[in-house]
């Protein structure tokens, strides 16, 4: 367990060593929220109160945390893919689904900056208020969103595992998502029939565990939700990445060539 | 496989495992599809029933032409790829069924400059490779520069891995290999793209490992290379092992023959076919050099084929002709040729 906890730790530290590397990572990192929110604001800025903009605020803070959950979880298995350190990460001892989660949980970190630059450009150029209704509970639905958003994104790069080019799916499923869980629209207002996606998405409990400690409710609900689906694509993800590299060493898709 | 003794690492003391690696019957076919439109699957064999085993603190050279199966071998019995069929073994347990266990016992160098994570430095990347390996916390930091001494990387290991030379990566991805002390080593073209000097001192360090008690399994495409460094060789060719034996008796194979060498400004590829279909001719290769060509002509003992292959070349500008006793990479060719 010990010895998990520090692969978890290092591949966490060297992953977002690894992007704040690289320009173009960093630039995405930047730029993807302000250009989010700007859009959510000027959509809703001529209809809506305070209260709404702060709620689609929060909205535009998930789709750059989702966005670069998605971006980190496809990324990293096809950048390992193209150097090749993903045989000599998978044919290494530890379990691959650890090394996953601290590479997960690097991006979803990176993607919390989002929260905070989202917030910071409604205050400054839209006039957002940004009162905190439930501070500690603000704190808490944080970490416990990251996590299950990591989670989620380790059930993403098990596909790559086997499949060269699921990323381009990958890279598809960030607008869905936006929709679907509630991001920028209530979910009350979808068909019902995306009712059931849009509760298995952690996008949809981690947003709607932000807006009830900052707006008002009882976030409590949706903190709790966040962790237990964070505990089932766990579970998702260590069956996803047990078969599937075995079918990668099968089908021999580890390598490029 | 047989008991008693001493161990290598991680096997029961009473235990001594004789042969440390075992490929049984080993078989790997690849599935592959070729057309835009219409589509259609292909199978190709890549391994075709290799067996061979390795003993304890040896170092057995796997040789072939690009393409013939070396890299497949290796990558099975690193547990990376499942075989088709067959079965392959390293310190007594199945590839396969124990893989995990195999893991934390092997150690593993590929060549070539990937494989490394570049926008980290090579102190990050030991590290890295360090934990998933699980070596010690507290010996981690004297592991990591004892092997930067080793490979000749301490004071570089700062650097970012982008900045490296080919034979620097080279030697990171040795200290790599070498992390978790593992008692069986595979280097799969550990010196391909190396410089000479970096190569020769590639090669000392893999020298190194066999009298540090370890079991080496080598690939290479540098014949002087096998002959120096290897106790046992075995040549695949198309997914087969053609020969098996120590260097001497490989080269024992075409000794009784000896190797004409004729050089030639742009010879051509129907006269080179001439020379292979002359009685007595083992096997012929070009070489290219600048502007000129060597043919290195294998023929059978007994026979003095100067004249014969001089003739062969009527119209082509011939050089410096001479004969020479076979070398290993002449029995390497020969067998090669042959299969």
């Amino acid at each position: 367990m010990l010895q998990a906890l520090r692969v978890i730790r290092i591949g966490w530290l060297l992953q977002l060593k690894t992007m704040a590397r690289s320009g173009f990572d960093i630039l995405t990192v930047i730029v993807t929220p302000i250009t989010y929110a700007s859009i959510a604001f000027f959509l809703y800025r001529r209809g809506g109160g305070a209260e709404t903009l702060l709620w689609v605020s929060l909205g535009a803070a998930f789709m750059g945390l989702w966005a670069s959950t998605l971006w980190g979880a496809g990324n990293n298995i096809q950048r390992q893919r193209s150097q090749q350190t993903l045989e000599f990460a998978i044919a290494a001892p530890t379990p691959f689904l650890v090394s996953l989660i601290g590479t997960s949980l690097a991006s979803s970190t990176v993607g919390l900056y989002s929260l905070v630059a989202t917030l910071a450009w409604g205050r400054l150029l839209f006039d957002v208020p940004l009162e905190l209704e439930h501070p500690i509970l603000f704190a808490l639905s944080l970490p416990a969103a990251v996590l299950s958003l990591a989670l989620l994104g380790i059930v993403m790069a098990a596909t790559l595992i086997l499949y060269r080019y699921a990323w381009a799916l990958a890279n598809m499923l960030e607008y869905p998502v936006w929709l679907a869980a509630g991001l920028l629209a209530p979910i009350a207002l979808l068909p019902g029939w995306v009712h059931p996606i849009s509760y298995a998405l952690a996008p949809t409990w981690g947003a709607k565990a932000v807006r009830e400690s900052v707006l008002g409710g009882s976030p409590l609900i949706a903190i709790g939700v966040c962790l237990a689906l964070a505990a089932i694509y766990l579970v998702i993800g260590f069956f996803f990445v047990q078969n599937f590299e075995r079918l990668a060493r099968q089908r021999a898709t580890l390598a490029l060539s | 496989m047989s008991t008693s003794g001493a161990s290598p690492f991680g096997v029961p003391s009473k235990v001594r495992i004789v042969n440390v690696v075992e490929a049984v019957e080993l078989r790997r076919t690849y599935k592959t599809t070729t057309g835009t439109i219409r589509r259609r699957s292909l199978e190709v064999e890549a391994v075709r029933g290799v067996s061979f085993s390795i003993a304890e603190g040896e170092l057995f050279g796997l040789l072939g032409p690009n393409g013939a199966g070396k890299t497949t071998t290796i990558k099975m019995l690193i547990t990376l790829l499942i075989p088709t069929s067959g079965e392959a073994r390293v310190l007594g347990h199945d590839v396969v069924k124990d893989a995990r266990w195999v893991r934390e016992r092997i150690g593993y160098v590929f060549g070539g400059d990937r494989g490394l994570y570049e926008r980290l430095s090579a102190m990050d990347n030991l590290r890295y490779f360090a934990e998933l390996y699980g070596v010690e916390p507290k010996g981690q930091r004297a592991r990591i520069d004892e092997l930067l001494e080793l490979v000749g990387l301490k004071g570089r290991e700062k650097e970012r891995v982008e900045g490296y030379s080919r034979g620097m990566r080279q030697r990171l991805h040795i200290a790599r290999g070498l992390l978790h002390d593992p008692p069986v080593v595979f280097l799969d073209e550990p010196t391909i793209g190396v410089d000479p000097v970096g190569a020769r001192e590639l090669r000392a360090t893999i020298a190194s490992l066999t009298a540090s008690g370890k079991t080496v399994l080598l690939t290479t495409h540098y014949m002087f290379e096998a002959d120096a460094l290897c106790d046992r060789i075995a040549v695949i060719a198309n997914g087969e092992i053609v020969a098996q034996g120590t260097p001497r008796e490989l080269k024992a194979g075409v000794a009784d023959g000896s190797v004409v060498e004729v050089e030639v400004f742009g010879v051509e590829e129907r006269s080179v076919e001439r020379l292979r279909e002359l009685a007595g001719v083992r096997a012929v290769t070009v070489e290219d050099r600048e502007q000129k060509q060597l043919l290195i002509v294998q023929t059978a003992p007994g026979l003095e084929l100067t004249h014969a292959i001089l003739s062969q070349l009527d119209g082509v500008s011939v050089g410096r002709v001479s004969s020479r006793e076979p070398t290993l990479e002449d029995a390497y060719v020969a067998l090669v040729t042959a299969a």
